[in-house]
C-alpha cells in the first residue's frame, strides 16, 4: 500500500511538472508565434496607489485597446492595433516592490514574450527596471514615474522611453503659477510624505521660490509618513505659522483625508492649498475642497488635457465604459500606448509585422508624436524623455458640479532643464534659457 | 504658548484615537493569549462598512445628520458582530493551546485573507463618509481650529475606557474573565466556561477594532491598506502600556499621542523616530510595559 502511494505520487509530481512545462511552453511559443503584438502592461492593481492611479490608468489600457483593435481611433491612429497587429495586453500588478519588479519584468519579456513594456507608477520601481530593459534589450515606456534620476542615473539608455514628465517640472509649474497669480504672497508652507518624493517635490518647490519668488519666506514644513492618514496635529502645526500657501504633494487616499480635515478645519479657508497631484481626486473632492485650491496634473493630463479631437475622442470612450472623466493617470497611461503606436508604425517595418525592439527604439528616439494631450516632443534625456507645458488652475465646485477656473499653462521650455542640465543646478542659476510666454 | 495648547490638544485627540484602535488588541491578548494581526483588518472592515452606510444615507438624501452618528455605531457593532463571531468559531476555536507565535502566524494569515477580501467586497476606489466630520463644525481657539467630531472623539474613548473599566472590575462577567486571566486552568476547574468566555472577549474585541474605524472612517479617505498602518501603531501603544492591559493601553496612547504632538509641532524631523523612541524607552527599564504583569512560566 505504501509502495502503490509512493508511486501515485510520483506520477502526480512527473504529471503537474509535465503540465507546467507544457503550459509554460505554450505560454512563450504563443506570444512570439501569433502574429499579435503583445504588450506588458504594469500599474498598481493592489495597496494604496491602486485606487488613485493603478485602476484608472489599467481601465485607460483596456477601453484604448479595445478600441484601437477594432480600428476606431482618429487619425493619425485609425490603422488597427499597432501597425496593422492585433493587440494583445498583459496587465500585471506593480504592487510589491522593486525586486519583485524585477522578476515580474523578467517574466513578461522572458516566458510572456512580449513585445514591449508599459508601466510603471513608482519612481523605485522605474530605477529598478530601467537597467533590466537594456540587459534584455526590451521596448520599455515609462508612463507615470516622476524620479529626474531615471535618465541622469542611464544616460546611455537605448531602450527605455518615459512620455511622461519628470517631477521637478511639477513643482517649478507650482512656482510659475504662483508668480503669475499671486505674485505678493509671502508665507510659505509645505506638507509632504515622508520618502523621496515628497522630500524631492519640496527641494523642487522651496529652491524654485527661491528664485521666482524671492520675498516669500518657508514657515513650516511637515513630513508625515506616508500612509498616515490622520494629521491634527500637522494641520495645527500649519494653522499656528498663518501660511498663505500650502504645497504638497500628497496623493491618494494621504492626500484626499488632508483636504478633507484641513478644509473642516480651516486651514484651507485662511490659507490657500497647491496640491501638485490634486487632479487626480477631481472627482471625489465635491464640497469637501474648497474653492480656490490650486490643483495640478503633472502635466497637461486629466482635466487639464486640450481640446484636440484625440482627447475629446478618449474622453467620450473612457466616460462610455466607466461612467467616470478620466483623471491624469488614465490620460498619462493613453499617451504612452499612442506613443508606442507611433513608433512601431515609424519603423519602417511592412503592414503588420511586428517591430524590433531597436526599430522601435530608433523610431521613438527624439519623436514628435501626437497624443490625447497635445504634442509631445521626445526632447530631452537623449531622446528618451518627453518635453510638454504644464497647467495648474483652481479647484471650483457650484451647484453640484466642479469645474477648474483661471487655468494657466506654461510651455514645455519654461519649465523644463535644458538637455543634459540637473533640475536642481538650472533652479539654482535661476532658469537660464528658459522660454516663458 | 499656542503651540503647547495645540500639542496639548492634538496629543489628546491622536492618543483617544490611538486608545481606541489598540483596546481591542489589548482585551484579546489579556483573556486569549492572541496576539491578533487581524485586528487591523477588523478596523479597516468598520470602517468600510460605515462609510459604505453613511454614503449610502446621504447619497440617497435620507434624512437628519444625527441619524449617521448611530449608523457609524450601528455599521461597526453588526459587522464586529458578524466577523468576530465567523472568525473565532470558524477558525481561532479549531487552534485554541496552540503556541503563541503559532497565532500570530495563524492571524497574519487571517490579515491578509481579510485584506484580499475586502478588495473583492468594496474594490479598490475610495470610500467616503465625510458628513458626520464637517456636521459637527469647529471651534476657535485662537488662531488654532480644532474639529469638534475630534474633540467628540476624546469624550466616545474615555467612555469606552470608563466602560471597559468598568465591566472588568465591577460585574459578575468581568469577574470570571479576570479569573480566566489570572488562570485559565483553575477557571475551568472552577465550572467556568472558558470557551464561551472567549468567544465574548473576541467577539467584543474585533467590535472595538471595528468601532475605531467607523469613527475614525468620516475624517479620512477608506481605502485599501489603512488596516495594515494602523496595527504597527496600536502594537507600539499596547506594548508600551504592557500586553493586556487596559489602563496600560490608555497610558500608552497618551504617551505616544503627546510625544508624537510634541515632536510635530517642535521637532518635526523626529516625528517617525519618536513613537518607537518611547516604545524603546520604556521597553528598557521595563520589558513587560508599563502595566504589564511578569509571569512565571508553566512548564
Amino acid at each position: 500500500m505504501k509502495n502503490n502511494k509512493s508511486k501515485f505520487s510520483k506520477y502526480l509530481v512527473s504529471g503537474v511538472a509535465a503540465l507546467a512545462l507544457a503550459a509554460g511552453a505554450a505560454g512563450s511559443a504563443s506570444a512570439a508565434e501569433n502574429g499579435k503584438f503583445r504588450v506588458g502592461i504594469v500599474t498598481f492593481l493592489s495597496g494604496p496607489a491602486a485606487g488613485p492611479f493603478g485602476v484608472p490608468s489599467a481601465n485607460a489600457a483596456k477601453v484604448l485597446v479595445e478600441e484601437l483593435n477594432k480600428g476606431n481611433l482618429p487619425a493619425p491612429y485609425d490603422k488597427i492595433g499597432i501597425n496593422g497587429a492585433e493587440i494583445e495586453a498583459v496587465i500585471i500588478d506593480e504592487a510589491g516592490g522593486a525586486t519583485k519588479q524585477v522578476e515580474e519584468y523578467r517574466n513578461l519579456v522572458q516566458r510572456q514574450k512580449v513585445d514591449a513594456v508599459i508601466g510603471y507608477v513608482s519612481s523605485g520601481d522605474c530605477l529598478a527596471i530601467a537597467p533590466v530593459a537594456e540587459e534584455l534589450k526590451t521596448f520599455t515606456i515609462a508612463y507615470d514615474c516622476g524620479t529626474p534620476r531615471l535618465f541622469a542615473d542611464n544616460p546611455d539608455a537605448q531602450y527605455m522611453f518615459r512620455t511622461g514628465l519628470d517631477a521637478s517640472v511639477d513643482n517649478i509649474g507650482a512656482v510659475r503659477y504662483l508668480a503669475a497669480t499671486r505674485p505678493n504672497v509671502t508665507r510659505l508652507a509645505g506638507i509632504q510624505q515622508n520618502y523621496s518624493w515628497g522630500q524631492d517635490s519640496w527641494a523642487d518647490f522651496t529652491a524654485a521660490a527661491s528664485a521666482l519668488l524671492p520675498e516669500a519666506e518657508v514657515v513650516e514644513e511637515q513630513f508625515p509618513k506616508i500612509y498616515q492618514g490622520q494629521y491634527g496635529a500637522e494641520i495645527s502645526a500649519l494653522s499656528v505659522k498663518r501660511p498663505e500657501i500650502v504645497h504638497s504633494s500628497f496623493w491618494g487616499g494621504d492626500m484626499e483625508a488632508l483636504v478633507l480635515q484641513a478644509n473642516a478645519r480651516g486651514l484651507l479657508e485662511d490659507a490657500t492649498g497647491l496640491l501638485t497631484c490634486g487632479e487626480a481626486s477631481f472627482a471625489t473632492y465635491k464640497d469637501q475642497a474648497p474653492n480656490g485650491m490650486i490643483i495640478g496634473a503633472r502635466g497637461p493630463f486629466g482635466q487639464f488635457a486640450p481640446d484636440n479631437e484625440l482627447n475629446t475622442w478618449f474622453e467620450g470612450v473612457y466616460q462610455n465604459a466607466y461612467d467616470l472623466e478620466p483623471v491624469y493617470p488614465a490620460t498619462k497611461m493613453a499617451q504612452a500606448i499612442l506613443g508606442l503606436k507611433y513608433a512601431a508604425e515609424n519603423a519602417g517595418v511592412a503592414d503588420k509585422e511586428i517591430p524590433s525592439a531597436e526599430q522601435l527604439a530608433a523610431a521613438m528616439k527624439g519623436a514628435t508624436f501626437e497624443s490625447v494631450s497635445g504634442t509631445v516632443e521626445m526632447a530631452r534625456g537623449n531622446g528618451h524623455q518627453a518635453m510638454q507645458g504644464i497647467t495648474y488652475g483652481e479647484y471650483h465646485y457650484e451647484d453640484g458640479v466642479a469645474s477648474i477656473k483661471n487655468a494657466v499653462s506654461f510651455d514645455g521650455e519654461c519649465v523644463t532643464p535644458p538637455e543634459g542640465v540637473a533640475a536642481a543646478d538650472w533652479i539654482a542659476d535661476g532658469f537660464p534659457g528658459a522660454k516663458c510666454n | 504658548m499656542t503651540s503647547l495648547l495645540a500639542v496639548l490638544i492634538d496629543g489628546s485627540i491622536y492618543a483617544s484615537w490611538l486608545f481606541l484602535v489598540a483596546a481591542g488588541l489589548t482585551v484579546i491578548y489579556g483573556v486569549m493569549r492572541i496576539l491578533n494581526m487581524a485586528h487591523g483588518s477588523f478596523y479597516a472592515i468598520g470602517a468600510y462598512s460605515a462609510a459604505s452606510l453613511v454614503g449610502w444615507y446621504f447619497n440617497n438624501g435620507m434624512g437628519p445628520a444625527w441619524v449617521s452618528y448611530l449608523l457609524l455605531v450601528g455599521a461597526a457593532l453588526v459587522a464586529g458582530l458578524i466577523v468576530g463571531v465567523i472568525v473565532e468559531r470558524g477558525l481561532l476555536r479549531l487552534m485554541y493551546g496552540r503556541d503563541e507565535i503559532l497565532m500570530v502566524i495563524i492571524t497574519y494569515a487571517l490579515l491578509l485573507i481579510l485584506e484580499d477580501g475586502m478588495k473583492i467586497v468594496w474594490g479598490v476606489s475610495p470610500y467616503f463618509a465625510y458628513q458626520p466630520y464637517s456636521e459637527l463644525g469647529r471651534t476657535s481657539l485662537g488662531l488654532l481650529k480644532v474639529s469638534n467630531y475630534d474633540v467628540a472623539l476624546v469624550g466616545v474613548s474615555a467612555l469606552l475606557g470608563l466602560g471597559l473599566w468598568a465591566w472588568l472590575e465591577r460585574t459578575n462577567q468581568g469577574k470570571v474573565l479576570r479569573a480566566v486571566i489570572h488562570d485559565r486552568e483553575i477557571a475551568v476547574a472552577m465550572g467556568v466556561n472558558v470557551k464561551l468566555m472567549f468567544t465574548i472577549t473576541f467577539v467584543l474585541g474585533t467590535t472595538l477594532g471595528a468601532l475605531a474605524g467607523a469613527l475614525t472612517a468620516p475624517a479620512i479617505s477608506v481605502v485599501p491598506g489603512i488596516g495594515i498602518e494602523v496595527i504597527v501603531l496600536a502594537f507600539a501603544v499596547v506594548v508600551i502600556g504592557g500586553l493586556g492591559s487596559i489602563g496600560g493601553a490608555a497610558v500608552g496612547a497618551l504617551l505616544v499621542g503627546l510625544s508624537r504632538a510634541a515632536a510635530v509641532h517642535y521637532a518635526p524631523e523626529f516625528e517617525l523616530f519618536v513613537i518607537y523612541g518611547v516604545m524603546s524607552l520604556v521597553l528598557a527599564f521595563r520589558p513587560e510595559g508599563l502595566f504589564g504583569r511578569t509571569l512565571a512560566r508553566k512548564i
